[in-house]
């Protein structure tokens, strides 16, 4: 098992209380598997996505533990949580385009970075000009200062730095979000490269954009209030998804070809429950066309078939 | 705020139910506004309290602190209490007058600029550029030298024409921002003239921001209009802080150890300065929750 | 040239001739007649006073069309001749603004410098600790809102009056001579003392807050975030948070100079420094026009050189400037 995610409760201080993001997950993704992380806004896949490597200032985990090819992480000891961080795991954020120093150039940058984790830049050269062909860059970017270099070319500067050192688990929040149709279609294929080649063993891809993630991910998690709510492999979550939630959530996705006068959108009516005193039982119930009399007691995400999870009374029955 | 924050965004009236929360918990805040208002208590009763006036003479010459004179006397025989608390007064006035005229320059010009854009803003922004840089001090010496300032007012006026452009600057960034979002693209859509865009859309998004703004001309105004009393540039018939330590200077003050005439102008300027900008701090953490330190 | 530098060359060049502008026209404009001033000076009877004033009048220059009077004005800039003094009969404007810049230089240029890197360095130290924050920053918020003169006065009265540590005035000891003796730099420091460390701690407690703000902003940047999810230490973080901060706080440097000359010319006043500020008194005080508008002259020029000097390191130091792109 390469990561293996244990009843993790994360959940957000405010002044009103805390706000339970993420409340109760686990999971696991296997080696050289590219897991989707998917959901509406809100549900906590962005606030799972940052616990794995570095909590923010109002986040604390509460209960839960995660492992790492059978080491346990240290989530809340940030000191010792760095040992892990860009060796074991490691993030390619969703503000990529500005994640670079801007007064610095990016070679230097990226030395400096290394040093500080005692690997030699020298010696670590001749993989990183590999790699930055690899995604169509060459090493002239280095010697470039980011303002010169475009939104496309940072990210892909990023995709290759954060991943230079092999992690075993590489974390895309939401890479594609800011990106046209077919630059998400060419990132999206360098992510896949760099698992096959061995890069990184295991990938967490977050977004809400379910159409990208089956290009991608060979297995999909779909996340709903804080809660895990149906995991199966990229095709069947596409083409048979159990969950009524997920079902939902693929019928509101246009399709293409078809016209708004043929067939209208449907969405899912209703909105997610506050997170701050989120509701007993299933949280989905509240919208949910199947939901009964069992829905009030809060449904285990358990496996129904060899390889697939659910959460769902009606599912699980 | 992110998703998950947002689920726990209390709405409009919550909102505004929060802010004072924060602010009566806000220490900067808190501790700042009652150094002010308690000036200003001093400035507006304090003059009731006595019955010597700033400019008469025949108190005692060159006494300290006493029952009589809570504050001691000059070295001719005025009553340095008298001038302090009308000296205060002044302060509060000039200050309050020259931020308005500036906020007044700086909002116009900062908006305009900032929302029409174009040829418009490059000329406003090269004039605020300029008087930018010219520094205000010499300009004021100049004119105040040939104007010779007579009441508070004229000196609030001319404080205020050279310190808009900062705030000019800063609205223009703002403005800037605030035009490219949504709501004030719908307004223009829906065909609104600029004048009722800025002042019914930009302007009020801005609010906290523009109050922020006005303290800290504030306490600038006040710095500057001591500085202009001290060189004796200011109103000569209306007594002030900066002109007590010009009167002190000239009457060998410092050398016959007259401190109680010299030193409290200087702390009732940085009291009342130094509680509107930590006033300001503490505005600005309320305003903003992401300066907040929880 | 570069475009940055292109356009602020074209701000100072406008500014120094608007200023000119003002320069001129404000004595001209303004109720009162210098002549006027200086005659009533001299005491002289009215039928001398009648031809004095013919005369001055004449030799000023006052008698010539407005336009022409602002060409001899330029004319005479170019030559470095600033006109007359009337305060201090027979000298020129230009030797008294030579003889009194020295000193003003002298406090102006080391306490700027020291200050912003004191300023800086202390900022950046109380934005990473919570003890030294909750101790400097309320000193520095007091400090920056005193005003020079207080601080002058206060500074005055108990080193120098009260306890004597420090001479009371005047730039060097009536008994020596300016020379490169070690009794006339220990005489000459011992009266700088006092004005360089009043404009010093206000203008130290204006950079400290400044940058203290500029630093936490900095760390809470998308780079300094993405480098600690990269386990950087957080003295690399630091250490780019404090690279990025430097550079609004150098703008801030251009903005402020015009506050600290200003500082300078009152705490010049209050310890009898012969420099700059003296003079301003001087020329105010006996209504010398001339004096006047070269002083507000050589600030200006001052000023505007001092900007540049701030522009060009700018550029230097933040790559985006040179880049000449305008972000992306």
């Amino acid at each position: 098992m390469s990561l293996a995610v244990d009843n993790l409760r994360v959940y957000y201080r405010t002044l009103r209380g805390d706000v339970r993001a993420l409340d109760g997950v686990t999971f696991t993704v296997a080696d050289e598997e590219i897991m989707g992380l998917a959901g509406e806004s809100g549900c906590g896949k962005t606030t799972l996505g940052k616990s794995l490597i570095r909590l923010d200032g109002r986040m604390r985990v509460v209960e839960g533990t995660v492992r790492l090819d059978g080491v346990e992480l240290p989530l809340t000891a940030d000191g010792a949580m760095n040992a892990f961080r860009f060796r074991e795991v490691s993030i390619v954020p969703q503000y990529a385009m500005s994640a670079l120093n801007p007064i610095r150039k990016i070679g230097r940058m990226v030395s400096e970075v290394l040093d500080s984790r005692g690997v030699s830049y020298d010696e670590t050269l001749p993989e990183l000009s590999r790699r930055l062909a690899l995604v169509g860059l060459d090493d002239s970017v280095l010697e470039r200062y980011p303002i010169e270099l475009s939104g496309g070319m940072k990210q892909r500067v990023v995709m290759v730095f954060s991943t230079l050192l092999n992690p075993s688990l590489l974390i895309a929040d939401e890479l594609t979000s800011a990106l046209d149709v077919s630059t998400q279609k060419a990132v999206a294929e360098m992510l896949v490269e760099f698992r096959d080649r061995g890069f990184v063993k295991s990938m967490i891809v977050i977004s809400h954009d379910l159409s990208i993630l089956y290009q991608l991910a060979d297995t999909i998690l779909v996340m709903y209030a804080g809660k895990l709510v149906e995991k199966a492999s990229a095709s069947e979550i596409t083409e048979d998804p159990r969950h009524p939630y997920t079902q939902l959530l693929l019928a509101s996705l246009p399709e293409v070809g078809v016209r708004f006068a043929e067939q209208r959108l449907s969405g899912i009516p209703g909105r997610p429950p506050s997170l701050l005193n989120p509701p007993s039982g299933c949280r989905f119930r509240a919208r949910c066309p199947l939901a009964f009399e069992k829905c009030a007691e809060d449904p285990p995400f358990v496996e129904i078939e060899p390889g697939r999870f659910a959460a769902c009374w009606k599912v699980s029955a | 705020m992110d998703a998950a924050e947002s689920r726990a965004d209390p709405g409009p009236r919550g909102q505004r139910f929060e802010l004072l929360h924060f602010a009566f918990h806000n220490s900067k805040l808190v501790i700042g506004l009652t150094v002010v208002l308690a000036f200003l208590l001093l400035a507006i009763v304090g003059p009731w309290l006595t019955d010597a006036t700033p400019f008469e003479f025949g108190h005692p010459t060159g006494q300290g602190p006493s029952s009589e004179n809570w504050l001691g006397t000059t070295a001719p025989g005025q009553d340095v209490y008298a001038q302090f608390v009308h000296g205060l007064r002044s302060s509060f006035i000039v200050g309050a007058l020259a931020a308005c005229v500036a906020a007044g320059l700086g909002m116009a010009i900062g908006f305009i600029g900032g929302y029409l854009g174009g040829a418009i803003d490059e000329i406003l922004s090269m004039v605020t550029n300029i008087v930018l840089v010219i520094p205000t001090l010499a300009v004021l010496i100049i004119v105040s030298a040939y104007l010779s300032v007579g009441s508070l007012t004229s000196e609030a006026i001319l404080i205020g024409l050279t310190s808009w452009p900062w705030a000019a600057r800063a609205i223009r960034a703002q403005t800037f921002s605030l035009r490219a979002r949504e709501f004030v693209s719908l307004a223009r859509l829906s065909g609104q003239g600029t004048t009722k865009v800025i002042v019914q859309e930009i302007a009020p998004n801005m609010s906290s921001y523009l109050f922020l703004t006005f303290i800290l001309l504030f306490g600038g105004s006040v710095l500057t209009a001591a500085t202009l009393d001290f060189l004796g540039l200011g109103p000569s018939q209306v007594m002030s802080l900066g002109l007590m330590m010009n009167t002190a200077v000239s009457n060998a003050a410092l050398q016959l150890g007259l401190w109680w005439w010299f030193i409290p102008p200087g702390i009732g300027i940085t009291a009342i300065v130094g509680g509107l900008y930590v006033m300001n701090v503490g505005l600005d953490e309320v305003f903003n929750p992401r300066l907040r330190s929880t | 040239m570069n475009r940055y530098l292109l356009r602020k060359s074209v701000l100072y060049l406008l500014t120094f001739f608007v200023a000119v502008t003002i320069d001129f026209a404000i004595p001209r404009l303004m109720p009162g007649n210098p002549i006027d001033g200086l005659i009533s000076r001299i005491r002289a009877d009215s039928t001398a006073s009648q031809e004095l004033h013919g005369y001055f009048t004449e030799s000023f220059g006052l008698d010539q069309p407005l336009w022409e009077q602002y060409l001899n004005f330029w004319r005479g800039l170019a030559h470095g001749d600033l006109g007359p003094s009337i305060a201090y009969v027979g000298s020129s404007v230009s030797e008294l603004i030579w003889a009194a810049l020295p000193y003003t230089l002298a406090l102006l240029v080391p306490a700027i410098l020291l200050s912003y890197i004191a300023g800086n360095r202390v900022g950046a130290l109380a934005a990473r600790r919570k003890v030294l924050d909750n101790t400097v920053l309320p000193v520095a918020y007091v400090l920056t809102a005193t005003p020079y003169v207080w601080l002058a006065l206060v500074l005055a009265y108990v080193l120098a009056f009260q306890l004597g540590i420090f001479p009371v005035s005047g730039a060097y000891d009536f008994s020596q001579q300016p020379a490169w003796t070690w009794e006339f730099v220990r005489s000459f420091l011992a009266h700088w003392f006092l004005p360089f460390l009043t404009l010093f701690l206000v203008a130290f407690g204006g950079w400290a807050i400044g940058m203290r703000n500029l630093i936490i902003y900095e760390l809470e940047s998308e780079y300094a975030n993405y480098l600690q999810a990269l386990g950087a230490p957080s003295k690399l973080v630091r250490k780019y948070a404090y690279g990025n901060a430097v550079l609004p706080q150098m703008s801030g440097l251009a903005l402020a100079l015009g506050a600290v000359v200003g500082g300078a010319l009152v705490t010049e006043i209050v310890f009898g420094y012969p420099g700059i500020g003296t003079l301003i008194i001087d020329a105010l005080q006996n209504r010398d026009y001339f004096l006047l508008q070269g002083v507000f002259l050589l600030i200006i020029v001052g000023v505007l050189i001092a900007n540049f000097i701030v522009d060009i390191a700018y550029v230097i130091v933040d790559p985006r400037t040179r880049a000449g792109i305008q972000g992306s």
